[in-house]
């Protein structure tokens, strides 16, 4: 169904006007409810993600040229501060930090005497997990729809299953998302292929579309939850006209015909799974570097580390958990060596792992179509064009074994 | 066990592939016989001019390791055969052979049914069908056991890959 | 609430720190069983061991060392008004396993569990268990015949073939003649011999045939390196039984053990939540593939 028949699509009839001079007092009603503003910021020569002090260190003007294996700052002809893709970093830095302490505990060793006069070593400790007690609250801003879905993707993950990871469940229970739909894919984007964008439904608090046409540099903004009405309430704006609110709606479905590329979704698990001994791994393993680029750079790459240290007395240890790539050589590393030595093997895990077997372990694929991976590729390895590579071979294996 | 040679080679499955007459040619070149628990059915480096079908008991194979004494290799049940070097030149046992239990077999002369493969193409093949997958299955096991699988990380030499933290 | 999840709500356990923080528990006692492995059970009176099922495993702390997946080997209920323990016997191969390993009686060790999935010895009820042990792949299938004796009746033949490396590292020796006695029929081999072992040499598939089993009454647990697996499931297939009917027990890295660190991965499966044990239907493709 195209974007613009679906009645869900349909404005619903609280939207609001906010003036783009209207942010500050969005900032000072989440700061004022304890928020930490999280948002998109320019350094070093990228738009990241990161805390933001202040309206001012949003990226006004500045927009991005992304293909395979690029990306580079360029100014915009306009003030947008939303108008960029396929930054380096996700909401998962913030949600799903890189490094996370999950424990720390106190060994005390003493002797006893038991009752037949023999002493043995007796150990005692305390243990205490850690982030447990008063875990940061952030407020998300300009969540993009591809990493609403995505974030959606990290609970299922996270916290969807039998046991909820407690620093995940602690940022993500008290987080605040600002979703801003897009009205300007990069040539790396097939979030429509995925079916989570450009416009997004639900899994914010407020979304916003920005729009900058005539010079007039404001957001048609809706709430999607009560705590996002009540923060809303705070900001000045003013109702939005029939007019304004269709113009916002037309320029995320216009965005949605406007996508760099698209990935072929049909099939794709059983595609995966028949390719296992597919001779197109040999063909990327000559060009894939293995330097993980793509899992760091991906918002539902979840995999993770830990690592025990202690103090110079050995009685105060503590677990942290690090952010881990399945590109790594130990990622799979059982009885003296690694199960996945190879490039290929490697390679096929990512993919096969974020488009097919994500299924089986999640229920979804874990793909959202942001195009990160393509753009932070060394190499410019394109995911959609090993899709369509491996499918093409899989045709001509069938099309081989019809023949008489 | 009693029973005539001829009726104790049908009951065991091992040359069962072979034709009744086939069967009944090779039941002439066998014996019945039996070995008390540690006797020695022959030496490594002997001439081979005997096979045994097993019936009841154990055998063990073993060679003869300067400063190891005799070492077993592999110890063999009821319903195979033992040996077959006597299948090709120089017909000398690569190994010896001691009975670990009290052991009945059928023990065939090795150059009278060598004389009969000559003579009846026919038999010959259908005895090296019923050898070749033996000699394949152990073969494939003894590679196995060379992989030494149940070997720990550190006794295994291979390329240094990853840190050893588990 | 913060927006939609777009997901099942997580199910929160009472102390759902406890799947990623470990309880420390005291090491009881500590046998050597063969020159690189010991058994140690750990328990602690002020706090309950929890109930680990036969194939479940624990994630073992070594304090400020770190963390490895150890398959319980024994039944946590002895009886006996005792308090529960866990039972684990491992190999020291690496850092943690070493210091593990090491570990006197009266130190700490930390436990996260019980994960994973069980060998479900109780829906063999009625049916022949053949239990088919590599190495120390027989600490975990330890609880299976465990189970199997306490509960005799319910069983039909309990078939134990087991090889080792050497007679040295052959496991629970000194149970093996309590457990004929208790019904199982025991086969050992060995895949090299010293100068005193007069029993069989060979691999443990060579056991299979002369056990002379029922395919279509048996239910397979087999345990042990994974070419060992592969080629005993082999094995048990060629003889008729379906690989429905074949478990083995998966091993794979694993850094949580609760399905949030992605390591232990063998294609769809996650082998800390859809394994350790899986049925041979699963499994046997999947282990075929190089470096999957």
């Amino acid at each position: 169904m195209h974007p613009s028949e679906d009645p869900a699509r349909e404005p619903s009839g609280q939207a609001v006007v906010v003036d783009a001079d209207g942010l500050p007092a969005l900032f000072d009603a989440l700061r004022g409810r304890g928020y930490t503003v999280v948002g998109p910021t320019i350094r070093d020569g990228a738009i990241v993600v990161a805390e933001l002090a202040s309206v001012a260190e949003l990226p006004f003007g500045w927009g991005v040229e992304t293909e395979a294996g690029r990306y580079r700052l360029r100014e915009r002809s306009d003030t947008a501060a939303f108008g960029h893709s396929a930054g380096p970093q996700s909401w998962k830095s913030v949600l799903h930090p890189p490094r996370a302490k999950l424990w720390s505990a106190d060994r005390v060793t003493g002797t006893v005497k038991t009752s037949t006069v023999e002493t043995s070593t007796v150990e005692t400790s305390s243990v205490k997990a850690g982030e447990a007690a008063e875990p940061p609250r952030y407020a998300l801003l300009g969540v993009r729809p591809c990493d609403v879905r995505a974030v959606g993707i990290l609970d299922q993950v996270l916290i969807g299953g039998r046991h909820a990871d407690p620093v995940y469940r602690g940022r993500r229970d008290g987080a605040f998302i600002i979703a801003v739909e897009c009205t300007e894919p990069g040539a790396t984007c097939f979030c429509t292929s995925m079916g989570c964008g450009p416009g997004v439904e639900s899994g914010f608090d407020l979304a916003m579309t920005e729009l900058t046409d005539a010079g007039d540099h404001r957001f048609v903004v809706r709430a999607g939850t009560a705590a996002g009405a009540d923060v809303l309430a705070d900001v000045p704006s003013r109702a939005a006209d029939e007019a304004t609110v269709r113009h916002a709606v037309t320029a995320v479905d216009e965005a949605a015909e406007r996508m760099g590329r698209s990935m072929p979704v049909q099939g794709l698990p059983q595609l995966l799974a028949d390719s296992r001994e597919s001779p197109h791994w040999d063909d990327v393993a000559s060009r894939c570097l293995t330097c993980g680029n793509c899992t760091m750079v991906c918002p539902t790459c979840f995999c993770t580390t830990t690592e025990d240290v202690t103090d110079l007395t050995g009685d105060h240890a503590e677990r942290w958990r690090l952010w881990d790539s399945c590109f790594a050589l130990d990622f799979s590393y059982l009885h003296g060596g690694s199960v996945r030595t190879s490039g290929q093997s490697r390679y096929r895990q990512w993919i096969t792992h974020k488009l097919g077997t994500w299924h089986d372990q999640f229920g979804s694929s874990g793909c959202v179509g942001c195009g990160r991976c393509i753009a932070w590729c060394p190499v410019g390895i394109d995911i959609t064009q090993e899709v369509s590579a491996l499918a093409s071979l899989q045709d001509v294996a069938a099309t081989d074994e019809d023949r008489p | 066990m009693t029973g005539t040679v001829a009726a104790r080679l049908s009951a065991q499955p091992f040359f069962a592939a072979l034709t009744d007459s086939q069967r009944g040619a090779l039941a002439e070149d066998g014996t019945a016989v039996t070995f008390a628990a540690g006797k020695r059915l022959f030496d490594e480096g002997g001439v081979a001019d005997m096979f045994w079908l097993m019936e009841q008991g154990g055998i063990a194979l073993d060679m003869r390791v300067p400063g190891r004494g005799d070492q077993i290799v592999e110890t063999l049940g009821p319903g195979t055969v033992l040996g077959w070097s006597w299948l090709h030149r120089p017909y000398r046992w690569h190994f010896g052979a001691v009975a670990r239990l009290a052991t009945t077999a059928i023990a065939f002369d090795a150059a009278s049914v060598r004389r009969r493969c000559d003579a009846d193409p026919a038999f010959g093949y259908a005895m090296l069908r019923a050898f070749t997958p033996v000699i394949t299955e152990r073969l494939q096991a003894t590679r196995l056991r060379l992989l030494d699988l149940y070997a720990a990380p550190s006794q295994v030499r291979h390329a240094d890959i990853g840190p050893v933290n588990a | 609430m913060t927006g939609q999840r777009t997901a099942s709500p997580a199910l929160i356990e009472p102390a759902a720190e406890t799947a990623a923080v470990p309880r420390f528990y005291r090491v009881a006692s500590r046998r050597e069983d063969t020159a690189d492995t010991v058994t140690l059970e750990l328990t602690e009176p002020a706090q309950p061991v929890p109930a680990f099922a036969p194939g479940q495993f624990a994630m073992l702390t070594a304090f400020g060392v770190g963390e490895v997946p150890i398959s319980v080997s024994g039944l946590g209920d002895s009886g006996g008004g005792r308090a529960r323990r866990l039972e684990h016997t491992l190999r020291a191969v690496g850092a943690v396993t070493r210091a593990l390993h090491a570990a006197p009686p009266g130190s700490l060790i930390g436990v996260r569990g019980p994960f994973g999935t069980s060998w479900d010895v109780a829906s063999a009820s009625g049916r022949d268990l053949v239990i088919v042990a590599g190495g120390i792949g027989l600490a975990p299938l330890r609880p299976v015949v465990l189970t199997a004796l306490a509960d005799r009746s319910r069983y039909g033949r309990i078939v134990l073939l087991t090889g080792a490396r050497t007679p040295g590292d052959l496991l629970y020796t000194d149970e093996l003649d309590r457990w004929r006695r208790g019904g199982v029929e025991v086969a050992i081999t060995v895949d090299r011999a010293d100068s005193g072992w007069s029993g069989q040499v060979g691999l443990v598939t060579a056991l299979i045939e002369p056990a002379g089993l029922a395919p279509d009454n048996s239910v397979a647990f087999v345990c042990g390196p994974d070419v060992m697996m592969r080629f005993t499931a082999d094995a048990l297939a060629a003889r008729g039984i379906p690989a429905s009917r074949i478990r083995v027990s998966l091993e794979r890295n694993m850094r949580c053990g609760v399905g949030w660190c992605g390591h232990c991965q063998l294609g769809p499966l996650l082998v800390c939540r859809d394994g350790p044990v899986v049925s041979c239907d699963r499994a046997a493709a999947l282990m075929r593939v190089r470096g999957l």
